[in-house]
C-alpha cells in the first residue's frame, strides 16, 4: 500500500511548496509578480480583443517562413529582456559589493544569475535572432516561395520556444544551474550539483537542440534545392551565403552537443562514469568535447551578421560588394577553421606545448579570413555615395568595434599570454566585444535593414540613431574597463570583492550598462513610435533603400507565395540587375500557385516536450511515460496527414497583384 | 566588365518564369544531412569510447565479457535485415505492393531479433556485475551500444508504421519517398553496427 508520503512522491517527484523560488528570495518575489501582473495583462488583452483563434491560425500554426522568422524575432527579443536583466543585476552587484559591503546578490543566487546570462543570451537571444532573420530572408533572397520543409521550420520554431519556457520556469520554480554557462563537470555532475538546476539546463538546451539542428537542416537543404533558376552558387546574395555556411555549421556541430549533454544526462540520472571523478571518468573529455561544438558556435552567430553587413554596405555605398570571390572563400575558409580551434579555450588544461603551438596556429590564422573582410567592405565604401541610415550607421559602429575584439583576441591565442589572461576578465570583454560589437550590432542593423520589408514601414530614424549612440557608447563604458582589470588579474564570476582600487571599475562598467539599457529602451521606443507613424513611415515601392537583393524586387510585406512568378537571376545582385536592364514587372498571366498547409503539430509536440522535461527535471515519471507516449503518437499520426498543401486560387493572386500594381501607379 | 556589357545589351532578358517552377524535392536531400547529423552524434559516443573504452576501474574488461559467438549471429541478423529490406525496395519499383509488404515484415522480424539478442546480451552482463556504473568502459559500452540499439528499435516502430500506411494507401509516390528514406536510415544503422562490431567487440576481444 501507498503511504501517503510515497504517493506524494508518485504525484509530485521532488517537487514541493519550499521549491517555489519565489517563496524565499524578495527579488525573485517582486520579479514573479511583475510577470505575473504582465502576463495576465498580455492574455487579458488577446482575450478581450479576442485575438487567439487569430493567434493560432494565422501565427502559431503557420508554416509560413516569413511568420515563422517573425516569431522567432519576437522570442529573441522578449528573452533579450530576461537576459539583460541578468546582466544589470551583475553589473550592479560588483559595483557595490566591495570590502564589507556584501552587495545584494549571495554567491548561490550570484552564480545561477550568470549562469542564465549567459545561457539565454547565447541559446535564446543570439541563435533564435539569427534564426528569425535567416528564416526571414534567405527564402526571399533566393526567390523561393518557402523553405524546403515548411512544417519542419515550424516545429523547429516551437521547439526552441520550448526550451526558452523550459529555461524560464526554473526562475520560479526551483532553481538554475550554478556552473556557468559550460556546466563543466565534476561540478555540474551529481555530486556536486545535486539540486534541479542542471536539469533544467540539460533539458532547456536539448529540447531547443532538436530546433536548432531541425532548423539548420532545413535552410540546408532550402539553400541547395530551391533557388531560382540562373541563380549558380556564385550568384547567391552574400548573406545567403554566410547562412548556409552558418547553417551547415549548426549541423555538423549541434549534435556533439547533443551526445554530450546525454552523456551528462546519463552521469546525473543513471550513474555512468563518463565525467565523474572515479571508476575511470574523466572530466577533460567533456571540456573537449563541448568546445567542438562551442567554437563553431560563435562562428553560427558571426557569419550571419558577416553577411548582414555585407548587404548593408553595399546597398548604403549604392556599389557592387568589393572582392565578392574573395569574401564568399573567406566565409568558407572560417567555417572549416572553425572546427580547428577549439582547444584554445582551455589552453591551460595541460595538453602540452605542441597541442596548444597547433590550435593557436589555427586560431591567429582564422583572423586572415576575417581581416579580408573587414578590407572588403571598407574597398565598398571607398569613393561609395554613402548614405549614413541607420543600418549603415551600425556597421560602421560594428567595424570598428570589431577590430577591436580581433585583436584581443589573437592576444589571447597566445598560448603563453593565455595562460596569464585566461578566466579573468580580460576574456569576458574580449568575447562581449566580439558578440555584441559584431552579432547584436549586425541583428540590430539587420532588423532596422529588413523591418520594411517584413512590416511595410521603416522603422524611425530618430530613435534607431538615439539607440544606436547609447549601445556604441555604452558598450565602451561596459567593456573596456574589463579589459583593464583583466589585465591586472581580476577573474570572473566572483560576487565580492576586497581591493577598494578596483571599485572605480566596476562603477564605470555599470554606468556602460546603463547606457545599454538605455540603448535597449530607445529600440522599443523606436518600435513603438514607428508603428504609431507608420503612415508617414510607409513604404509602397518594396524597395525603400535602393537595395540590390531579390527580397526586394516583391512587395512589402510581401504576399504569402513571396512572388507571383519565380524569378530568373543572372547576377549576385539580381533585384540590381533588373532594375538596372529595365526589368518590367508582370500585371497578367497570374497562375494559381501550389503552397503548404498550416499544421498544430509543432505547438503540440513542443507542449509535449515541455511536460517531458518538466517531469525529467523533478522525477516525476509518470508525466515523463505521458508525455514520451503522447510525442510519440502525435508524431506518427501526423505522418498520416496525406493532405499537406493547397492552390491559392488564380483569382486571390490576380486581386493581390493588382492591389500592388494600383499602388505603385499611385508612388509614380 | 565587358561581360556585364554584353549583358546589358542582350535582347530581352528573361526575369521571371511565367509557367510553374517545381523545384527538385529536398527530401531525399534533406534526409541525407539529418543521417549525417544522426552520424556526428556516433562519433561523438565512439570518440568517448575510444577515450574511456580501457578504464576499466579494476572491473572487467572486454576479453572478460564479450561472447563472439552471440555477436557475430547478432551481425548477421541485421546483415541480413539489410539485404531483405534491399528486396523490399526492388518489389517497390517493380510496383509490387504485397511482395514489397512481405519483404518488410521479414526486415522487422530480423530487426526484433537484432534487438532480442542485444537485450539478452544486456541482461547477461548486468546479472554478471558489468552494469554501465561499474567502470567508464562500461558506461561508454552500453551507451554506444543502447544508443545504436535505440535507433533500431525506431526504425522498427517507423517500419511498421509505414507497413500500415502502404497498406492504407499503396505505393504512392509520397511512401515511395518514405521507403526510401527509411531505407537509408536502415543501411546506415548497418554501417553504425560494423563500426561498434570492429571496434567494440573484435578490437576489445582480439586486439
Amino acid at each position: 500500500m501507498f503511504t501517503n508520503s510515497n504517493l506524494m512522491e508518485f504525484i509530485f517527484g521532488r517537487l514541493s511548496w519550499s521549491s517555489l523560488a519565489f517563496t524565499h528570495d524578495p527579488i525573485i518575489l517582486m520579479t514573479f509578480i511583475a510577470v505575473m501582473i504582465g502576463g495576465t495583462a498580455v492574455l487579458g488583452a488577446i482575450t478581450y480583443f479576442r485575438l487567439w483563434g487569430y493567434l493560432w491560425n494565422e501565427w502559431f500554426t503557420s508554416v509560413d517562413h516569413k511568420k515563422i522568422g517573425i516569431m522567432y524575432v519576437v522570442l529573441a527579443l522578449i528573452m533579450l529582456m530576461r537576459g539583460f536583466a541578468d546582466a544589470i543585476m551583475m553589473r550592479l552587484q560588483q559595483a557595490i559589493a566591495f570590502g564589507d559591503n556584501e552587495g545584494y546578490l549571495p554567491p548561490y543566487h550570484y552564480d545561477q544569475i550568470f549562469t542564465a546570462h549567459g545561457v539565454i543570451m547565447i541559446f535564446f537571444f543570439a541563435m533564435p535572432l539569427v534564426t528569425g532573420v535567416m528564416n526571414y530572408v534567405v527564402p526571399l533572397q533566393i526567390g523561393a516561395r518557402d523553405v524546403s520543409f515548411p512544417f519542419l521550420n515550424n516545429f523547429s520554431f516551437w521547439m526552441t520556444a520550448a526550451g526558452a519556457v523550459i529555461i524560464m520556469m526554473s526562475l520560479f520554480v526551483g532553481e538554475f544551474a550554478r556552473t556557468g554557462w559550460l556546466a563543466y563537470p565534476p561540478l555540474s555532475g551529481a555530486d556536486y550539483s545535486p539540486g534541479v538546476g542542471v536539469d533544467y539546463y540539460i533539458w532547456g538546451l536539448q529540447v531547443a537542440g532538436v530546433g536548432t539542428t531541425l532548423s539548420g537542416i532545413n535552410l540546408v537543404a532550402t539553400i541547395v534545392k530551391m533557388r531560382a533558376p540562373g541563380m549558380t552558387m556564385m550568384k547567391m546574395p552574400i548573406f545567403t551565403w554566410t547562412s548556409l555556411c552558418t547553417n551547415v555549421l549548426i549541423v555538423a556541430s549541434f549534435p556533439i552537443l547533443t551526445a554530450t549533454l546525454v552523456l551528462l544526462t546519463l552521469d546525473r540520472y543513471a550513474g555512468t562514469n563518463f565525467f565523474t571523478n572515479d571508476l575511470g571518468g574523466n572530466p577533460m573529455m567533456y571540456v573537449n568535447l563541448i568546445w567542438i561544438w562551442g567554437h563553431p558556435e560563435v562562428y553560427i552567430l558571426i557569419l550571419p551578421a558577416f553577411g548582414i553587413f555585407s548587404e548593408i554596405v553595399s546597398t548604403f555605398s549604392g556599389k557592387r560588394l568589393f572582392g565578392y570571390a574573395s569574401m564568399v572563400y573567406a566565409t568558407v575558409v572560417i567555417t572549416i577553421l572553425s572546427y580547428l580551434v577549439w582547444l584554445h579555450h582551455f589552453f591551460t588544461m595541460g595538453s602540452g606545448a605542441s597541442v596548444n603551438a597547433f590550435f593557436g596556429i589555427t586560431t591567429m590564422i582564422i583572423s586572415i579570413p576575417t581581416g579580408a573582410k573587414i578590407f572588403n567592405w571598407l574597398f565598398t565604401m571607398y569613393r561609395g555615395r554613402i548614405r549614413y541610415e541607420v543600418p549603415m550607421l551600425w556597421t560602421i559602429g560594428f567595424m570598428i568595434t570589431f577590430v577591436i575584439g580581433g585583436m584581443t583576441g589573437v592576444m589571447l591565442a597566445i598560448p603563453p599570454a593565455d595562460f596569464v589572461l585566461h578566466n579573468s576578465l580580460f576574456l569576458i570583454a574580449h568575447f562581449h566585444n566580439v558578440i555584441i560589437g559584431g552579432v547584436v550590432f549586425g541583428l540590430l542593423a539587420g532588423i532596422n535593414f529588413w523591418f520594411p520589408k517584413a512590416f511595410g514601414y521603416k522603422l524611425d530614424d530618430f530613435w534607431g540613431r538615439i539607440s544606436f549612440w547609447c549601445w556604441l557608447s555604452g558598450f565602451y563604458f561596459a567593456f573596456m574597463p574589463l579589459y583593464v582589470l583583466g589585465l591586472m588579474g581580476v577573474t570572473r564570476r566572483v560576487n565580492h570583492f576586497e581591493d577598494p582600487s578596483l571599485q572605480i571599475w566596476f562603477v564605470i562598467a555599470a554606468f556602460g550598462a546603463f547606457l545599454i539599457a538605455l540603448g535597449i529602451g530607445a529600440f522599443i521606443i523606436q518600435l513603438v513610435v514607428s508603428f504609431l507613424r507608420r503612415d508617414q513611415l510607409r513604404d509602397l515601392t518594396g524597395d525603400p533603400w535602393n537595395a540590390r537583393t531579390l527580397e526586394w524586387s516583391t512587395s512589402s510585406p510581401p504576399p504569402e507565395y513571396n512572388f507571383a512568378f519565380t524569378p530568373v537571376v543572372h547576377d549576385h545582385d539580381g533585384w540590381y540587375d533588373m532594375k538596372r536592364r529595365g526589368y518590367i514587372r508582370p500585371v497578367e498571366g497570374f497562375r494559381s500557385i501550389h503552397m503548404p498547409k498550416g499544421t498544430g503539430t509543432g505547438v503540440i509536440i513542443s507542449a509535449l516536450s515541455v511536460g517531458l522535461a518538466f517531469g525529467m527535471i523533478w522525477y516525476i515519471w509518470w508525466l515523463v511515460g505521458l508525455s514520451f507516449l503522447g510525442i510519440l503518437v502525435v508524431s506518427i499520426a501526423h505522418t498520416f496527414n496525406y493532405n499537406r498543401d493547397y492552390y491559392i486560387p488564380a483569382e486571390t493572386v490576380i486581386e493581390t497583384e493588382n492591389a500592388r500594381t494600383k499602388q505603385l501607379a499611385e508612388q509614380a | 566588365m565587358s561581360e556585364n556589357q554584353a549583358a546589358v545589351s542582350a535582347e530581352n532578358p528573361q526575369f521571371y518564369l511565367t509557367e510553374d517552377h517545381h523545384p527538385e524535392n529536398s527530401t531525399m536531400l534533406g534526409f541525407w544531412i539529418y543521417l549525417m547529423s544522426d552520424c556526428l552524434m556516433f562519433a561523438v559516443l565512439f570518440a568517448t569510447y575510444a577515450v574511456l573504452g580501457r578504464n576499466y576501474a579494476a572491473g572487467p574488461s572486454p576479453a572478460d565479457l564479450f561472447d563472439l559467438n552471440l555477436v557475430a549471429i547478432n551481425t548477421a541478423m541485421l546483415l541480413f535485415s539489410s539485404i531483405t529490406y534491399g528486396f523490399a525496395m526492388l518489389r517497390m519499383e517493380k510496383g509490387d505492393q504485397s511482395g514489397t509488404l512481405k519483404w518488410l515484415a521479414i526486415t522487422g522480424l530480423f530487426g526484433l531479433a537484432f534487438l532480442g539478442i542485444e537485450l539478452y546480451e544486456f541482461h547477461h552482463l548486468i546479472l554478471e556485475g558489468a552494469t554501465p556504473q561499474r567502470s567508464a568502459f562500461l558506461s561508454a559500452f552500453f551507451t554506444l551500444v543502447g544508443t545504436h540499439g535505440l535507433h533500431v528499435t525506431f526504425g522498427c516502430i517507423w517500419l511498421v508504421t509505414l507497413m500500415v500506411q502502404i497498406s492504407k494507401h499503396g505505393l504512392i509516390e509520397a511512401n515511395r519517398r518514405r521507403l526510401m528514406c527509411l531505407s537509408m536510415f536502415w543501411h546506415f544503422l548497418d554501417v553504425i553496427w560494423i563500426g561498434v562490431f570492429s571496434l567494440v567487440y573484435l578490437i576489445g576481444v582480439l586486439g
